[in-house]
Order: C-alpha cells, then sequence, then structure tokens
C-alpha cells in the first residue's frame, strides 16, 4: 500500500497539451480521486472538463460544492471559483478574492489538500507562466506528502515548475511520461 | 500542529458566538481555515488562541475579525446569464402579483442589490416592490446602503449589464466622481436594508423571490438545510429561489419541495404545498 488516498494537480499556461499527455494515460480501475486546477479567463465556460473526458478512459467532471470525493473520478476546479477539500472528503468551492491573481488558484487547492490528507497526498505542479502553486507545493511536503514537479525541459511554460522548485527543492522532477506511470503505479497498487 | 491549530480554531468560533452571537461554528471549515489564517497573519497575531485572546477582552478587534470571516467579493449583474434568465422566464410571473417582496439574502456590500433594483426598474415592477437587504456584517451592510464603488470597477459592471439584457444604460443609474460612482438613491428607496443571520434569525416576510448567491457555499451541510428550510418558509406559494452557478439543492433535505425552474441559471420554484 502505498498510503497515498488523494492526487492535486496544478497547471496554467501550456495546461491543456500536458494534461492531454498525463490524464488520458490513466488505466481504468485507477482508485484514486484526483483533483485539477487549471487557470482559465473567469468568463469562459470551464471547457475543461468535457475535453478532457473525450480523451480519458477515467470519468471526468467539474468539481461541485460538497461533493464526496470518489476515488477513479478527475475533477476540474470550475472557472472563478476556488476548490477546496475538506477533512471529511467532500470538495467546497469558495468566491474569495483570487490568490496570485487566480480564481481557482492552485495554492488555495494544495493547501486545503494538505490540511486534509497530510501524508496521504500526492502534488503534481506543472507547465505555467507564474507562481501559482509554489507555496501550495510546499504545504503538500510539510504535511508529510509527496511533491512533483513537470521537467522545467518539456514545459510549455517555466515559470511556474521553476518557482516550485526553488520552494521545494526535494521535490522529485519528472517528465509527463513519468508521472503517468508514477501515479498509474499510485492508483493501482 | 494542524491539530492544535483545529482546535485552537473551534475554540475561536466558540468564543465568537458565547461572546458576540456571532456562529460561525458550521461553517464549512476549509475555507474558514484559510481566512483565520489570513487574518492571523495581517493583524500580526502569533497565534489564533492569541487572536481570540484578544477578541474577547477587546470588541474593536470584532469588526476586523468579521471583515475577514465574512469578506465577499462580487460584481453587479456577476453571471449575467443568472439576471438574463430572471428578466425573461421570472418577471412574467412577478408581473401577475399587485405587489412584490425580493430578498436578497446575505448582499455583502449590495452588488446585486442595485443589480436587481435596476432590472426590476427595467422591467416596470421597482415602484410596486419592497426590497429587504440582509447581511450579518454591519460594515458591508453600510457599504451596501452607501451603494458607491470604486470607478475601475464600472466597466465589468457595465459590460455585465449589457449582457444580462439590460434595457438602459448603467450610466443613468450612477454620479462618477473622482475615482468614485455613487449610486442613484431612488434605488435604493424602496429597499430595507438589515442585519440577519440565516444561522440563528428565523423568518420575517413573505417572499416572492429569493436571491442567494454563493453564500451557502460558506456553509456545511447541515447549515445549508437549515437556511434552505428558511427560504422554504420564506417563499409564497410558486415563489422562486435563485442559487449561485455552481450550487444546487440536490444535495439538500428540502430538494423535494423545490422544482426547477431554470436550472442552468439556477432558478428554483417553490412547489406548492
Amino acid at each position: 500500500m502505498s498510503g497515498v488516498r488523494l492526487i492535486v494537480i496544478g497547471a496554467s499556461a501550456g495546461a491543456v497539451q500536458a494534461l492531454l499527455a498525463l490524464l488520458p494515460a490513466l488505466p481504468p480501475g485507477f482508485s484514486l480521486p484526483v483533483l485539477v486546477v487549471v487557470h482559465v479567463p473567469p468568463d469562459r465556460d470551464n471547457v475543461l472538463a468535457p475535453l478532457l473526458q473525450a480523451k480519458c478512459r477515467l470519468t471526468v467532471k467539474e468539481a461541485e460544492d460538497k461533493e464526496p470525493l470518489v476515488g477513479g473520478v478527475i475533477y476540474f476546479a470550475p472557472s472563478d471559483y476556488h476548490l477546496l477539500v475538506e477533512a471529511d472528503g467532500t470538495l467546497a468551492l469558495s468566491t474569495d478574492e483570487p490568490v496570485n491573481y487566480s480564481r481557482p488558484s492552485i495554492d488555495v487547492l494544495f493547501e486545503s489538500a494538505a490540511d486534509a490528507y497530510g501524508e496521504g497526498l500526492v502534488g503534481v505542479i506543472m507547465t505555467g507562466a507564474n507562481h501559482d502553486g509554489a507555496a501550495g507545493l510546499k504545504a503538500v511536503l510539510e504535511a508529510g506528502g509527496r511533491a512533483i514537479v513537470q521537467d522545467r525541459a518539456e514545459a510549455y511554460a517555466t515559470a511556474m515548475p521553476d518557482a516550485a522548485l526553488e520552494a521545494c527543492p526535494t521535490a522529485s522532477t519528472m517528465t509527463l511520461d513519468a508521472i503517468a506511470s508514477y501515479l498509474s503505479s499510485l492508483g493501482t497498487a | 500542529m494542524s491539530e492544535i491549530e483545529d482546535l485552537e480554531i473551534q475554540l475561536l468560533l466558540e468564543a465568537l458566538y458565547q461572546r458576540y452571537h456571532y456562529d460561525f461554528r458550521h461553517y464549512a471549515r476549509a475555507s474558514i481555515k484559510r481566512r483565520l489564517t489570513q487574518a492571523r497573519s495581517q493583524l500580526g497575531f502569533s497565534s489564533v488562541s492569541a487572536m481570540q485572546d484578544r477578541v474577547l477582552h477587546d470588541p474593536a478587534m470584532l469588526p476586523r475579525l468579521l471583515g475577514f470571516l465574512t469578506v465577499q467579493v462580487s460584481e453587479m449583474f456577476r453571471d449575467p446569464s443568472y439576471f438574463r434568465a430572471l428578466r425573461e422566464k421570472v418577471v412574467p410571473h412577478l408581473r401577475t402579483y399587485p405587489s412584490l417582496k425580493v430578498w436578497i439574502a446575505g448582499c455583502s456590500s449590495g452588488e446585486e442589490v442595485y443589480s436587481l433594483a435596476i432590472l426590476f426598474r427595467e422591467e416596470g415592477l421597482y415602484d410596486r416592490t419592497i426590497f429587504y437587504a440582509t447581511d450579518i456584517n454591519p460594515e458591508a451592510l453600510a457599504a451596501a446602503e452607501a451603494g458607491v464603488y470604486a470607478l475601475d470597477r464600472i466597466r465589468k459592471f457595465t459590460e455585465n449589464h449589457q449582457k444580462s439584457g439590460g434595457k438602459s444604460s448603467l450610466s443613468d443609474y450612477y454620479t462618477a466622481a473622482y475615482d468614485r460612482a455613487a449610486f442613484d438613491k431612488s434605488l435604493r428607496n424602496r429597499v430595507v436594508f438589515s442585519d440577519h443571520s440565516l444561522v440563528t434569525d428565523a423568518v420575517f416576510a413573505e417572499m416572492h423571490l429569493i436571491s442567494c448567491r454563493n453564500v451557502m457555499i460558506y456553509f456545511d451541510r447541515p447549515l445549508q438545510d437549515r437556511a434552505i428550510g428558511l427560504f422554504r418558509e420564506s417563499l409564497t406559494r410558486k415563489g422562486f429561489l435563485g442559487l449561485g452557478s455552481k450550487e444546487s439543492l440536490r444535495f439538500s433535505a428540502h430538494a423535494a419541495a423545490f422544482s426547477e425552474f431554470a436550472a442552468a441559471e439556477k432558478i428554483y420554484q417553490r412547489r406548492e404545498p
């Protein structure tokens, strides 16, 4: 048993291509819930969940307030809302002010997840052009969870992985392929 | 470490309730914790317990803490499709009543109050309506009653108003001076601003429309049920309840008492009893 109970992923610029490479690789029978924050403009309806659903073997949906987390489901934060996790394993939304100019913010998700899941959490920071997620990933590590940063060599935008690594020097750096097989092994253990 | 802080938060919320009758004990914990952590660091306390000590002994601390706990950021005509649905689908029903009561529950600094007042004026319903705008934060209520917003927010408000099917120009309703826009007094002469808590207070009038958007996402499930029960009792037969775009009655104990009226815009109608 890996002891991992939840995976959280954050990405910004270049997110769609990166997620299209990562999420469809998760195999049927994958047993963990996955939460994803991608920065999207507030006025845009969230097209990511339907887009990814068409390519993934797991269920992909937009997160709803008070929804209980289910293993093998990938949840996207809705645009213009923060996504948080409660200690009882339910999701929560908030319209609190943007963090790092972002709503949803990766830090908000990661910090609440670190608090609720502690060492049972894996946090993944991928491509992006700002530093949202760095403080969140640090919170994941401090709570005993595992931190992964996408290899900057293949990231579409490097500011976000760079900031995450600077905040978390002990995080593992991996390519998307390596992240996909690592997560798959956790979710099918 | 985290467990100690959880305990401190629980004790602080209990203290706020016992000392000042502000009841945040059933607010969704992840957001409350985030807000209190922010308050602790920005107000310069070393721990949540230290903050509790101060607020218990110094009532002047209360409004500052409330500012963090109840902060709400909204815009006029936020989610224009909601206001369009009110205009196109709900208003025709409301027209059939000789007089109307509308409750904006958790009105914060009033953006939605002015949005509805303008919409009702455009639809010719304003003069037969009484609006109740309620919140638990006295400073937010005062801001709502003042109706003054930063000028740099007006462009977004105007864009939203147009998208909502606005029949007039938003600039007809405010006066700009320096960097502020002051909304017209005539938009609030039929608005009652009042302190009311969805947590501890009761029904106060019979409503035709209740708008409570992005307020109950901060409540835990039992508290949500209490608030929705209050709305259910407050609504007239076939009255309307509008929620935030990511909220629903699906997980509520009162789900069966309502029907979906405009599903995508989260407008519900109370079923006949």
